[in-house]
């Protein structure tokens, strides 16, 4: 177990080192740089450029350049941003929490919702719920998210004035209620595709239970309908959905940058895509390590769980 | 207020009306329009509510001496003064300097060389230090810092001898005269010298995020990626400010933007403002204040001058007499932009109103280049001496409106005979090494040319400021003309307005004989903010909305 334990951290950690060099080695040979966007300043010269670039250490070799930012950061240095020169970790961890707001909400609704309409529509196969939630989902996942939450805005923000036009909350009132009516519009619009998605999941797989022989016998030794359903089909059915739902959780760091545009909220995605306008190569360096860190360590936990639970499962 | 709410053909805003009577010749500078400090002044002072101005940037530089954006300006006005501003007729008006230097009151000796400024006494910092002339002195000192990532030395490398005489009176001495540099005072923020240049690393100073200044407003809180929150500040010893929080949003999109201008979210459209698209209908939206504001930018069709395609006058002058400008602007650009035969904004003092007016005319154009010897070769595009009328046009490439320009403007080229191949780049290779080191045949791009409300035009038009040719500077056309050069020098050294505007007239008309560029038009950008609040004014001598945001108010 321990062997299997350090050969999975060292794989991991060579895959990092893997990814932080390749990922330095694109972003620095794109084209531009965090100095370009200056470029048509009024009075900016080459001169001044360089000067600049040379005082932020951006005209050393890249190999240096990789040697001194992956050092520091060993040392626990994620380095400073570019733009705003805020430590790294800290610029993360702000966006994180505006991130996990709305990608949390809308992730349990999807999730409570997906699961029942997919339940319900197996169940009362061929139902006029059934084909009228089939039919919505099919329109649901081909809506552009960006169109749906425009429209949302025209209709719930400015012509009916129920809900605010974007923002995680009314600066100044920074209390609960104030940000849960701002979280209703996003969440919703960004759990709509989502809900689509999990109910197809979800209906299929419950077709696929039902089916089957046990709960044929179950049905035999006379328990009743309901519990037949919540005991026996719904159980079987989630154990995909959980790992369905454990391999989505990284891509909540990804953050809806649609959503996150439309409604103004300082997500992670946003984030990603300033930060890569900018050629903030640090916060862009931060971003994915802390990434692949997530991902790499959820997928060994993952592997180790299932280590434990199946003795088919062997390590080493 | 009602005079800034129309549109530009109807009845012309101020500024248009600037524009027009100085196309007329009539004169450029008025006396009809108090000051706007002067209009407030009899008025009572109180700081109350809450606004919110819309950037789709968002800032992220408050060290205002380090690398930054136009929109990072739109927080500095804000918190900082300059020793005196820019106001939108061009004219210097007193900030942290109780009076503006100049060669008549001896501020600045008639050779230059001498200045002496005297400073506002009382004035305190944000964090209740008195602001006193060392912090001038520190400030110039800072900007010319070997180790500090000063964004611009330009003018602050010539001053020599800096010396405090009292704490309201600094003086120094320029080592040449260098006329540019009272607007480039003007675009300096005075920062403190406590918190920023008597620091170990002034590059990593606390104060680079949380700035203190001793403008109009202090500062309350960053949420990176959202918004900015800064406070009135009762001890501004200007006019304003009149509100107590001032917001700035970032909101990344334009359509959400002009969105939640409609829903009310936004009081203020600021930079990159409404679409043009949405012009239209922004005008006709109740409650709120729409209108057209030229900007300093010109749009122009940009030769590479060493090509030898280019290197005949001719062919320039056939080129622009094939360009039908009204029709880009009224087909392309929602009939918005003004068409201009110079670099320089229509509405700057130094403005020459006289230069020949383009007219599409492809006869014309056709006769220049049968007159030149370019004749049709065997594949129908014409040549001369072995050199094919055939270039390539770039610009950045996702720009949907210039990419339409291009193939207009490619079709009139093509029935003269002229190939022109549209080869468009990403805007980090564009405006890279491509653009700076003159890589390109042709380039549509907007430049604006000025330093603030300054004439001087030595880093565009000088024959060694062009980095191709290892100079440094954005003569990117590889422009060389003696006579230019001479003329930008002696430009350089006047310091009486009136004297100095015959020199930029001068330049102007051998510009537009020259043609090293093809004027197309100035740009124009509709603005909007809600209907009750006062002074929103546009500066066409700065580079942001916020430029006077102490005076905002709601009525």
């Amino acid at each position: 177990m321990l062997n299997y334990l350090l050969n999975r951290l060292g794989q991991s950690l060579i895959l990092l080192l893997l990814v932080s060099i390749i990922g330095f080695a694109v972003l620095n040979l794109a084209p531009g740089g965090p100095l370009s966007q200056f470029a048509l300043t009024p009075g900016m010269t080459r001169e001044a450029m360089d000067r600049i670039a040379h005082q932020m250490g951006l005209d050393r070799p890249l190999p240096i350049q990789y040697l001194d930012w992956i050092w520091r950061l060993l040392q626990g240095d994620w380095g400073k941003s570019y733009r705003d020169q805020q430590p790294v970790l800290q610029i993360i961890s702000g966006h994180l929490f505006a991130t996990l707001l709305l990608m949390g909400t809308s992730m349990v609704i999807s999730i409570l919702l997906g699961t029942w309409i997919g339940i319900r529509g197996a169940t009362k196969r061929y139902s006029l719920f059934d084909y009228t939630t089939s039919v919505a989902a099919m329109v649901a996942l081909s809506i552009p998210t960006f169109w749906f939450g425009m429209i949302a805005i025209y209709v719930f923000a400015l012509r009916l004035k129920w809900l605010p036009a974007g923002s995680m909350y009314t600066i100044g009132n920074e209390s609960f209620s104030d940000y849960a009516i701002h979280l209703v519009m996003p969440s919703l619009v960004l759990a709509l595709v989502d809900i689509a998605v999990w109910s197809r999941y979800m209906r299929s797989a419950t077709l696929e239970v039902i089916n089957q022989d046990f709960i044929r016998t179950a049905r035999a030794k006379g328990l009743s309908e309901g519990k037949v359903l919540m005991k026996h089909v719904v159980r079987n059915a989630l154990i995909p959905m959980i790992t369905l739902a454990g391999l989505q959780l990284p891509t909540i760091l990804g953050g809806a940058l649609v959503t996150e545009t439309v409604f103004t909220w300082p997500g992670m995605g946003r984030l990603f895509l300033d930060s890569l306008g900018y050629h903030d190569y640090p916060v862009v360096m931060g971003l994915l390590m802390f990434s692949a860190i997530l991902v790499l360590a959820g997928s060994l936990i993952a592997d180790l769980f299932v280590a434990i639970a199946d003795p088919r499962v062997r390590l080493g | 207020m009602s005079d800034e709410q129309h549109t530009i053909l109807t009845r012309p805003t101020r500024r248009q009306a600037l524009g027009l009577m100085a196309l007329g010749g009539s004169g450029i500078m008025f006396s009809g329009l108090p000051g706007i400090s002067q209009a407030l002044a009899a008025s009572g002072k109180t700081i109350s509510g809450q606004l919110t101005v819309g950037f789709s940037q968002e800032p992220t530089v408050f060290n205002p001496h380090m690398p930054h954006i136009e929109v990072d300006d739109g927080v500095h006005f804000a918190l900082y003064d300059s020793l005196f501003s820019v106001d939108p007729e061009g004219k210097f008006v007193p900030g942290l300097a109780s009076q503006v230097p100049t060669v008549e009151n001896g501020g600045i000796s008639a050779d230059g060389l001498q200045w002496k400024i005297k400073l506002r006494d009382g004035v305190k910092w944000h964090d209740g230090k008195p602001f006193t002339a060392e912090d001038v002195k520190a400030t110039l000192e800072l900007l010319v810092d070997a180790n500090f990532r000063s964004w611009r030395k330009t003018g602050h490398d010539l001053v020599r001898d800096l010396t405090v005489v009292s704490p309201t009176e600094i003086t120094w001495r320029m080592e040449k005269p260098f006329a540019p540099y009272p607007s480039i005072l003007a675009s300096t923020f005075i920062t403190p010298k406590h918190l920023l240049s008597a620091t170990a690393d002034p590059n990593n100073a606390p104060f680079n995020n949380a700035p203190i200044g001793t403008g109009p407003f202090k500062w309350v809180e960053r949420v990176a990626g959202d918004h900015i929150l800064l406070a009135g500040n009762p001890d501004y010893y200007g006019d304003g400010p009149y509100i107590d929080k001032l917001i700035y949003k970032y909101v990344p999109d334009l359509n959400v933007m002009y969105t939640q201008f409609k829903t009310g979210d936004i009081d203020v459209v600021g930079l990159q403002w409404i679409t043009p698209d949405h012009y239209d209908e922004a005008k006709a939206l109740e409650g709120k204040v729409v209108n057209v504001v030229p900007g300093s930018t010109v749009e122009s069709f940009t030769f590479n001058m060493e090509r030898p395609q280019f290197k005949d006058p001719a062919v320039r002058e056939a080129l622009y007499a094939a360009i039908d400008k009204q029709s880009i602007i009224d087909a392309l650009y929602y009939g918005l932009p003004a068409p201009t035969e110079s670099y320089m904004p229509q509405q700057s003092f130094y403005f020459n109103p006289n230069l020949p007016k383009h007219a599409y005319d492809m006869a014309k154009a056709k006769a220049l280049l049968d007159q030149a010897g370019w004749k049709p070769g065997a594949d129908g595009i014409l040549a001369k001496d072995g050199t094919r009328l055939a270039f390539t046009c770039s610009t950045t490439a996702g720009n949907h409106i210039r990419e339409q320009v291009q193939q207009y403007i490619q079709q009139s080229f093509k029935e003269l005979g002229v190939e022109m191949t549209i080869s468009n780049l990403p805007p980090a290779v564009m405006w890279g090494d491509y653009w700076m080191l003159s890589k390109f045949d042709t380039v549509i791009v907007g430049l604006d040319f000025l330093t603030g409300s300054d004439p001087d035009t030595s880093d565009y038009f000088r024959s060694t400021s062009s980095g191709a040719k290892g100079g440094s500077g954005q003569n990117n056309w590889q422009y060389a003309n003696p006579e230019v050069d001479a003329l930008l020098t002696k430009g350089g050294e006047i310091f009486v307005p009136e004297e100095r505007k015959a020199v930029y007239l001068k330049i102007q008309d051998i510009m537009r004989k020259d043609l090293p560029f093809l004027p197309l038009f100035q740009y124009a950008t509709v603005r909007g903010h809600k209907q009750g609040i006062d002074n929103v004014l546009a500066n066409v001598n700065v580079r942001i909305d916020t430029w006077n945001v102490a005076t905002w108010r709601r009525a």
